[in-house]
């Protein structure tokens, strides 16, 4: 098994691009990565993709060039960007392949998302009578956590604050202005006790990263960043997850600590050796949990984190640098890719404006998506 | 007036209502709604009184399709409520004040009216209110 390297990272800005398709976009932030690392499309050994509601990946084979490379098409939900990296990355570790790409990218509608019942095996009557919307399933599993670990309001808008202002340094982001504290939480209760400012939206976009062999990488003699390692895992019993009609009363663990654990294993690293991270904010409050669950605070501390900016650019442990699904928006296909990117670009250096005060060495970044997915990726410099 | 319940197999028509749930013949573990499996799932009445276990408030309308409520939306509060010895279950609370909502608070099971048919028709679903001290 040899090594697995980042050698190339290209992004399509996040946001509304009414001018491109997602097909589109995916292109464009392929035809990027394949600058930065200096390369040819036809240099591809193979390719995994994905969208959720954007087109077939392996179309882009029509626009990029048709080299007969191994396409492989990727529907993981939110976690979709996270699969096709876990595909890439073990393509080139078990050494068929030395050079490959992960592509993402998406467009949605505006607005929250429409699922229909029949399509998660529920009845139709969950969905008529009000009860089927992510946004609730986010609220009620925060309502929870905060009574239960003392997390008051202003925690979840102190999320959000940092959110809006890494977003306002990041080129590739969608909401790229400030936003008080205040204006946070007095903007429109959507899902009690989250504003409408507390939320992500669905968005567009598109992200490539090129994986090479240790070999290869070496041969390029470019940036290289390793893939230190990719843990994905599916929900176990007794998970909290989105369209639950009902619960188990014997609650169990949560997908993100499970696939946590087995990457820190996997790295022989422990969160306390993390420098930056990257990690699935929903909406703030998924951010505020997802930092217990990922092993860097215990429930209840991030009141504390939060208010001494422990999680800022300049703190001991930067998260969302580039202001997460908030400030980027959620292109489902592209948004854990677009952690990945962040990270590399961190890892590099390349941050600018963004680029966190301590010296990075281990990058970490956590998908979650439904029906309860999750994938975290390590990188190493 | 006529009313109806929002499908067959959720709620009996009894009064007071109960949620039908399954019980998995082979684990024992106890699921709602009822599985379209009679084979492997006994049909059981869940308990009517259980605790709030989570919730929040649905301020704005939900999209349609799948939301199918009377076309005046009014915010609701919903959550899980634990029904001791069976499970937690998703529900609308109703007759409720949005700020007497805490973890831990008694409820029994109601109904509430969602919509009405162009006929007329009550279409009702179940809920979950306060339980409250009897009078007198």
């Amino acid at each position: 098994m040899t090594d697995v390297f980042i050698v190339g990272i290209g992004i399509h800005p996040f946001g509304r691009t009414d001018s491109r398709s997602g097909l589109q976009q995916g292109e464009y932030a392929v035809r990027a990565a394949l600058t930065d690392a200096n390369m040819q499309w036809s240099d591809m050994q193979f390719a995994f993709g994905g969208s959720d509601a954007a087109g077939k990946a392996d179309t882009l084979v029509s626009q990029l060039g048709l080299t007969t490379l191994p396409f492989i098409n990727v529907l993981n939900g939110c976690a979709t960007g996270g699969a096709t990296l876990f595909g890439a990355y073990n393509a080139v570790r078990s050494g068929d392949f030395d050079l490959g790409i992960a592509i993402g990218f998406d467009k949605h509608p505006r607005g929250a998302f429409d699922p229909k019942p029949a399509d998660w095996g529920l009845p139709d009557w969950y969905g008529e009578s009000g009860l089927m919307l992510t946004t609730q399933f986010f609220a009620t599993k925060l309502r929870r956590y905060m009574d239960l670990h003392n997390i008051t309001p202003i925690t979840l808008a102190r999320v959000a604050q940092k959110a809006y202002h890494n977003g306002s340094l990041a080129p590739h982001a969608w909401r790229r202005t400030p936003v008080s504290v205040d204006t946070i939480l007095g903007a429109q209760m959507l899902n009690d006790p989250l504003t409408k400012l507390m939320f992500c939206s669905p968005a567009e976009g598109g992200v490539a990263l090129i994986v090479a062999s240790e070999k290869k990488a070496r041969q390029l003699g470019g940036p290289a960043i390793r893939i230190k390692t990719i843990s994905m895992r599916t929900r176990p019993q007794g998970s909290f997850e989105v369209f639950a009609p009902h619960l188990d009363l014997e609650r169990g663990g949560s997908v993100t600590a499970v696939a946590s654990r087995a990457a820190f294993e996997a790295a022989g690293l422990g969160p306390e050796d993390i420098d930056v991270a990257q990690i699935q904010d929903t909406e703030s409050g998924a951010e505020i949990m997802h930092m217990a669950e990922n092993g860097f605070c215990r429930d209840g501390d991030q009141e504390k984190w939060l208010a001494e900016g422990r999680t800022q650019l300049d703190g001991e442990l930067p998260i969302n640098t580039d202001g997460g699904c908030l400030a980027c928006g959620e292109p489902i296909g592209a948004s854990g890719l677009r952690q990945v990117y962040e990270n590399v670009v961190q890892l590099r250096g390349a941050g600018g404006a963004r680029q966190v005060t301590r010296k990075a060495r281990n990058a970490y970044s956590h998908v979650y998506g439904a029906p309860g997915v999750s994938a975290v990726v390590i990188l190493q410099c | 007036m006529a009313a109806r319940p929002i499908a067959p197999d959720v709620l009996t028509t009894g009064s007071p209502a109960r949620l039908i749930g399954g019980r998995h013949r082979a684990s024992g573990r106890i699921v709602f709604p009822l599985p379209q499996d009679s084979q492997n799932y006994e049909r059981i009445e869940l308990p009517s009184r259980g605790t709030l276990w989570s919730y929040t408030v649905q301020r704005f309308r939900p999209k349609s399709p799948p939301y199918r409520g009377d076309e005046l939306f009014q915010p609701f509060g919903l959550g899980y409520v634990e029904l001791p010895g069976a499970l937690i279950v998703a529900s609308r609370l109703t007759e409720i004040d949005f700020r007497e909502l805490r973890l831990g608070l008694p409820l029994e099971l109601t109904t509430t009216v969602l919509r009405h048919d162009e006929d007329g028709t009550a279409v009702y679903t179940y809920a979950f209110r306060p339980v409250r001290a009897a009078l007198g």
